[in-house]
């Protein structure tokens, strides 16, 4: 029941293209054409997707890698927290919570912001679909762009904030976690 | 050709993922079905209603909004639209295939791209509440300034 209710817009719209179709073929023809060469496009290519982005879920250990993001952790915690947000998969207030337990356990800030930028840009999933229905060059040449720039907006971000504001950014999320487990 | 690609390290990695652990396997299987089933009734809708949309609206006014030639007005537009709407890439990738084949300008679709995934609006609260409100602020309009960036050097690249 709850998954017919939620198909309830698929209706609603075929509903509309339906009684617009009848109004006037011609836009009928134009709409059934293009909503049956979307449904091909995207439905051959998402299986895949979906099968890749589970593995990276199941094989990717955030914990361990969250360990290696401290304040000394140079480029190879810069890569990491890379890899961290482009092996994720979900929108990115997901990432808000995961990018708080590297706030507890000491990540260097820069890394933080590193790694939120990575999570909504550099997904591994979402640049494959993006591929997919863009063309790898267009892909490509953005996720090259991108590379460079959120690495230097991470560390102007964390130059911008004063320490003692990340200090207690820090402390009050271990004052809530702390609240808690009480 | 891309598609087979994907399918060969589909494959590739459940047969690696398998010799190495059958459970992790198995959950990992169990995820992506949950993550596909998740996503499609609003992934079936959207298709359709982009398909409605764009059969209603005449190419020539998308042309004029964000086409090639609508500069600096068409990325703003399409830089705010980005900003303060909130979907996933899998609705919004199709959204801009199909925009730039009726017309629709690279750069301005490139502002889109990045301002959608960078840059939330509607998501700022909850980030002001986990990371407080100089930080996202900062990060914002980094993110909403380095779209445009973003866009023109992408543009010199692909057109």
């Amino acid at each position: 029941m709850n998954s017919i209710k939620r198909y309830r817009l698929t209706f609603l719209f075929l509903f509309v293209a339906f009684g617009l179709g009848f109004w006037n073929p011609e836009f009928g023809r134009s709409m059934a054409t293009m909503t049956g060469k979307n449904f091909r496009d995207m439905l051959g290519v998402l299986p895949p997707i979906f099968i890749l982005l589970g593995l990276l879920e199941v094989w990717v250990p955030r914990e361990m890698i969250i360990r290696h993001l401290g304040e000394k952790s140079g480029t190879r915690g810069i890569a990491l927290s890379i890899l961290l947000g482009a092996a994720a998969a979900g929108p990115l207030y997901v990432a808000f919570p995961v990018a708080v337990v590297m706030l507890k356990k000491g990540a260097r800030f820069a890394n933080i912001v590193i790694f939120l930028f990575s999570w909504s840009t550099l997904k591994i999933p979402l640049l494959l679909f993006e591929a997919t229905a863009l063309g790898w060059r267009f892909t490509i040449a953005r996720a090259a762009v991108n590379l460079p720039a959120i690495i230097l907006m991470g560390f102007l971000v964390d130059r911008l904030i004063p320490n003692e504001e990340k200090e207690e950014l820090r402390q009050r999320q271990l004052a809530a976690e702390a609240a808690q487990a009480m | 050709m891309f598609t087979v690609f994907l399918y060969l390290a589909a494959l590739g990695g459940l047969c690696y993922s398998y010799t190495k652990d059958h459970q992790k396997t198995k959950k990992s299987l169990l995820i992506a079905k949950k993550a596909f089933l998740n996503i499609f009734p609003e992934f079936s809708a959207i298709l359709i209603l982009i398909a409605i949309v764009l059969t209603l609206t005449p190419p020539s006014l998308i042309q004029a909004l964000v086409g090639g030639q609508s500069g600096a007005t068409g990325m703003l537009i399409t830089a705010i639209f980005g900003s303060v709407t909130l979907m996933p890439g899998f609705i919004a990738f199709p959204l801009a295939k199909s925009l730039l084949d009726v017309g629709a300008g690279v750069q301005q679709i490139v502002v889109f791209i990045s301002t959608l995934m960078m840059v939330g609006f509607i998501t700022a609260p909850l980030e002001i509440r986990y990371f407080g409100k100089r930080y996202t602020l900062l990060r914002n309009s980094l993110a909403f300034l380095y779209s445009f960036l973003a866009a023109v050097i992408v543009g010199r690249l692909i057109l």
